[in-house]
């Protein structure tokens, strides 16, 4: 989420030239200490708050889907929540067990502590490990280089980095699209949140929140692949 | 007065490099040996579940990784680097080695991401349609990697086999051997210890290569079952997971630095000991 924010923090500082916002990343866990401690004026999480993080302002400013991919040659259009779960498990293993060609499905997921393998294994995994044979990339660009390149293989990525290279499959029948996952029928939503402290009585803070918040900086957000809270 | 100013000045600065080396090593060990300590040598060195989120730390499947890697990095490269050395090195007209030494050295200035990169677009896909698997693979790692150590073993065996004084040549081909009973037989005995510190610093720098291999080896946890198979290398493993990695995770990652750390001095020593003994 940190580019997201990078961009509306760049907008915000040339609408108010006097103000310098210093836009650091780390991951939602690094978000929320920083911020409860006071390291930091606003923190930023791309997951929704645990119970035992208290004390902070949650205030949502978009969603962020994952797509689950593959090459646009392959026959599969949709898979359920479960049939995700066991590909990645590794109890599935061939593509023809889901419809399509015998061949074995290349599994590519993310790295150790990336946000977005924590989102897609809090809402897919229920729990399990992922396999130790997927293939391990460090960004979500390099998940989708896989799967443009390899007609086996399957990937999640960002909703807001989907391209016409790759085929994001519907999940339990529901196709990623925008309207799908505004109406809350796309399962593998995640939110953005901005952290405030409720007693830091930051008028910064708030004016920035405010900006974000804004029909401009929600659609700036919207133009980066995001979807907006406020339509 | 000034000379000694200036002498001192040079030692200083001789001296931070050396500085920086203790600083970094006590700051690797500082962080990852508590974590060895906690989790077991044994457990840690031979663990084969890596799962930071449970805080499960076994890297015996990336020592494998880097093993294999680089092995099969050697095998590919040994013998193309010493024939090139020793055609430069004996055979080839001065005109022509005038031009190929160059380039070579050339080969060392590209940056190990552009390796990789070729990587992924060129070989990868090859070895997935002529031999299967995802084509991520140790086999990909171990071709780029045998690339990238070329123009170590090549440069260094050359300079070990130009060191041979002419006159052993002159006596060996006066006893009647042929030229290649004279390189096998008298040259390359003579240069051997100089060729095998070559092979052993290409092996140190195969061991440590990270982006290339990040880029081509796949980065699967488990343990590869054939060359075809992805893999994970000790490199790969800090570098791949150390944007987001906090508290205990963080610790594993720099004890795999420990290992690496100690596993490139061993290597590293060896070089320097077969090369004073040459001298």
């Amino acid at each position: 989420m940190q580019p997201f924010l990078e961009k509306l923090a760049e907008e915000y500082m040339s609408l108010h030239p006097r103000v310098k916002i210093n836009v650091q990343g780390g991951g939602s866990t690094a978000g929320i200490i920083a911020v409860q401690s006071g390291a930091c004026h606003i923190g930023m999480s791309s997951r929704p708050l645990k119970p035992e993080e208290t004390g902070l302002n949650a205030i949502q400013i978009a969603y962020d889907a994952i797509a689950i991919i593959v090459h646009p040659k392959n026959p599969v259009a949709g898979l359920s929540l479960g049939q995700i779960r066991d590909i990645f498990a590794g109890r599935i293993r061939n593509w023809s067990d889901l419809g399509g060609p015998d061949a074995l499905i290349v599994v590519v997921t993310r790295e150790e502590g990336s946000g977005t393998r924590g989102a897609f294994s809090q809402m897919v995994m229920a729990q399990q490990d992922i396999s130790e044979q997927a293939l391990v990339q460090d960004s979500n660009g390099a998940v989708r280089e896989i799967v443009v390149r390899d007609k086996n293989a399957l990937g999640y990525i960002s909703f807001g980095l989907l391209d016409p290279r790759v085929k994001a499959l519907s999940i339990d029948g529901t196709a990623p699209t925008h309207e799908n996952i505004m109406a809350g029928r796309y399962q593998l939503k995640r939110p953005f949140l901005i952290l405030l402290r409720p007693d830091a009585q930051c008028v910064l803070a708030d004016s920035f929140n405010g900006y974000v918040l804004s029909p401009r900086g929600q659609a700036s957000l919207a133009q980066e692949g995001l979807i907006p809270v406020q339509p | 007065m000034r000379e000694r100013i200036i002498e001192r000045a040079l030692f200083f600065t001789a001296l931070s490099a050396t500085f920086v080396l203790f600083l970094i090593a006590f700051f690797i060990f500082q962080q990852g040996v508590p974590l060895i300590v906690k989790v077991g040598v044994g457990r840690f060195l031979f663990g084969l579940k890596w799962a930071p989120a449970s805080s499960v730390f076994g890297v015996f499947s990336f020592l494998v990784g880097s093993f294999f890697v680089t092995a099969g990095a050697l095998v590919i490269a040994v013998p193309f680097g010493l024939g090139c050395a020793i055609f430069l090195a004996e055979f080839s007209p001065k005109a022509l080695s005038r031009v190929l030494k160059p380039v070579i050295e050339l080969l060392a200035g590209i940056p190990s991401v552009v390796y990789g990169f070729v990587g992924v677009i060129v070989l990868t896909p090859l070895i997935r349609e002529y031999l299967g698997g995802p084509g991520l693979s140790v086999l990909a790692a171990a071709i780029i990697l045998s690339i990238m150590v070329l123009p170590t073993i090549i440069s260094i065996s050359y300079d070990a086999i130009s060191a041979v004084p002419h006159s052993y040549r002159e006596g060996s081909l006066a006893l009647g051997a042929t030229r290649w009973q004279t390189v096998t037989g008298v040259v390359l005995r003579a240069a051997r210890s100089g060729i095998i510190a070559s092979l052993i610093l290409g092996m140190g720098r195969a061991v440590g290569e990270t982006m290339a291999v990040i880029m081509v080896a796949g980065n699967a946890i488990k343990l590869p079952g054939s060359i075809l198979d992805p893999t994970r290398t000790l490199t790969s493993n800090i570098a791949l997971e150390m944007a987001y990695a906090t508290g205990q995770h963080r610790q594993a990652l720099f004890a795999t630095g420990v290992l690496l750390f100690v596993i490139i001095m061993i290597i590293n020593s060896a070089a320097y000991l077969l090369i004073k003994k040459d001298e």
